[in-house]
């Protein structure tokens, strides 16, 4: 089979996404910039899973994203989204560049507990931050693009536009990245760790990587969803949080990166649907469907269409 | 010292009740190796059972004899053991023994989301009140202060339950057999051992140590959904401190977050959510596996 390039198929998902910014009503829109951002989230928790170890504490990226924007946005006047963006990715960076060396000799419960308290770590100390709304949170303007400040649906269009270049580039290296020496002892790492080490790589050093990448991704995730709500609280960082992002990479499975969007959106619209249907219980048709892609779905999304040379599965 | 008092008795109320929360965690991951997020649910539902319980007690002219709403605590949490450690374990977790732990998370995380609606399905959103367990057993002076006596109980609950759960894992026939399911279950089913029971039992006695932390927690608050999402998270803080399996682990990691805690409610207000998981991270930080586990050989 002909095989296209890495960018041929960015190029295929960019339009196709891009798309959805003249067909989706106004609430579609917002649900998939939301999921999208999320996706991103995610993609950086399938880049660790692709090594064996699952972060259940990515919510403390996507919150210091958050809170990053916002408090830039509030205290600094900073309106520009692309300027807001890359100061929540630099505070991610510094803050990965901290934690993950530290992380990286962890595995399996003890990688996923540790994470897991750095972000209810942080989910305490802003809760306790009276002076920053405490848990109440805080609010953000509309952005601005290079100067431009839509309202209504211009608005909503820019940001959903922005939303998908972000994916489509983060994507697209991530692909790359994976591809790359790097990614492939990465994903011989998940098979058997000492083996890798034996030959003469560092999965030290991988793992500090694949965990850098995905405070990244998890920053600018955080940036973008405070910018499409409007608003930021300390729930970013909460458990329940990180545990949706981990849902999302179950769902997805590390083998395909548009999965994890195509899981992500599947995950807020069963979300926003059994919320409009069963308001009560949409926990429990959450739980319901989560049992299900668990048992039915074991390798994930991606493993009903991804059948790539040289994957173990 | 008033000070240095305060916290210690603090520190232990509340890690008496943390260690009894906790070493039902730890005992269903040492025997199944499923780090189980449903325990916070098992623990809502002993709550919420206890409530309706002591409730429909006195409703029953339990004035007479108060001190009777305790065994309805107890009987609340020995139903909900009964009734749904069954059901999850035969129901549905033993499909997925042996497989990756951090899913095993994410199984158990599907199973709280549908407890946590169930609950308000069964029990309604409005909260729940029975302080009449709470006020029966009087004050205690203690120098200056005054503390309310069936906090003590907890901590004298805590120590009954720790050294029961120790004879019985260390001292007993079943317990011997246990450790040999815990040391391999593949040879212990050989040596004629019914391992689906051992596996059924522990469960159930995890399900009743939650639902019994649930149940001795229910007249000290108001019990309101959305309980257990807090519960399990420092349950967790706990049993990792103390490493994953370990019943003195269990003890140790409660003594340390209740009194981290207590101090810092006292010394330092704003760190009091914060030091629970920071005390985890340093823990984690030196001893990578917790202070008890036993280090594992990495497999070639």
């Amino acid at each position: 089979m002909m095989r296209f390039s890495v960018f041929t198929y960015a190029a295929i998902g960019f339009a196709v996404l891009a798309a959805g910014a003249i067909v989706l009503p106004d609430w579609a829109m917002f649900l998939f910039a939301m999921a999208l951002a999320k996706g991103l989230v995610c993609l950086g928790i399938v880049g660790m899973m692709r090594g064996g170890v699952v972060s259940f504490g990515q919510g403390l990226y996507y919150c210091l994203g958050a809170y990053t924007a916002t408090l830039a946005a509030n205290f600094l006047g900073v309106s520009d989204i692309f300027l807001l963006t890359l100061l929540s990715a630099a505070v991610c960076l510094l803050v990965g560049l901290v934690f993950g060396p530290l992380l990286s000799s962890y595995r399996g419960i003890f990688f996923a507990m540790l994470s897991l308290a750095l972000s209810m770590v942080l989910y305490g100390s802003l809760s306790k931050m009276s002076f920053i709304g405490g848990t109440d949170g805080l609010n953000i303007g509309a952005p601005t693009f290079l100067g431009w400040a839509p309202e209504g649906r211009p608005l909503q269009t820019a940001l959903y536009l922005y939303v998908v270049a972000i994916v489509v580039i983060s994507g697209t290296l991530m692909r790359i990245y994976f591809d790359s020496e790097q990614g492939l002892i990465t994903l011989a790492t998940r098979d058997n760790e000492l083996r890798v080490e034996y030959l003469g790589a560092s999965v030290r050093n991988i793992m500090a990587y694949n965990y850098v990448f995905g405070a990244l991704l998890g920053g600018i995730g955080g940036t973008i969803a405070a910018v499409a709500l409007g608003h930021v609280d300390p729930e970013f960082a909460f458990w329940t949080t990180s545990g949706e992002f981990v849902f999302v990479a179950i769902l997805a499975g590390y083998l395909s990166v548009p999965s994890v969007f195509v899981a992500a959106i599947i995950l807020e619209m069963v979300r926003s649907f059994s919320n409009l249907y069963f308001p009560n219980t949409w926990q429990l048709a959450l739980g319901i469907f989560l049992l299900i892609v668990i048992v039915a779905l074991p390798g994930g999304l991606g493993s009903l269409v991804s059948r790539r040379k040289g994957d173990p599965t | 010292m008033d000070l240095v008092a305060t916290i210690l008795v603090d520190g232990l109320i509340y890690a008496g009740w943390l260690f009894i929360v906790s070493v039902g965690l730890t005992l269903v991951f040492g025997v199944l190796n499923i780090l189980n997020i449903a325990h916070g649910s098992l623990y809502a539902i002993g709550a919420y059972a206890s409530a309706s319980l002591v409730g429909a007690y006195f409703a029953a002219g339990g004035e007479a004899f108060p001190y009777g709403s305790y065994a309805a605590l107890i009987l609340a949490a020995i139903l909900v053991a009964v009734v749904l450690g069954p059901l999850l374990e035969r129901g549905l977790l033993r499909y997925f023994y042996g497989r990756d732990e951090v899913l095993n998370v994410l199984v158990t995380y599907a199973v709280f989301l549908i407890l946590e609606d169930v609950m308000k399905l069964i029990w309604g959103v409005n909260p729940y009140f029975v302080y009449e367990p709470y006020t029966l057993l009087g004050t205690v002076e203690m120098g200056s202060l005054f503390y309310v006596g069936y906090d003590f109980a907890v901590i004298g609950a805590a120590i009954i339950v720790g050294l029961a759960v120790w004879l019985t894992l260390n001292r007993t026939q079943i317990g011997k057999v246990v450790l040999a399911v815990i040391h391999d279950a593949e040879i212990s089913q050989t040596m004629g051992v019914n391992v689906k029971r051992i596996y059924l039992g522990a469960f159930m006695a995890g399900a009743f140590l939650a639902a019994l932390g649930g149940a001795l927690t229910a007249p000290m608050i108001s019990v309101t959904p959305g309980l257990g999402v807090n519960v399990i998270i420092v349950a967790f803080a706990v049993v990792i401190i103390g490493g994953l399996g370990s019943v003195p682990g269990a003890a140790i990691g409660a003594l340390m977050v209740g009194i981290s805690r207590a101090a810092s409610v006292h010394l330092l207000p704003e760190a009091e959510l914060f030091i629970i998981y920071f005390v985890m991270a340093i823990v984690l930080v030196f001893r990578p596996e917790g202070l008890f586990a036993k280090t594992q050989a990495r497999k070639i």
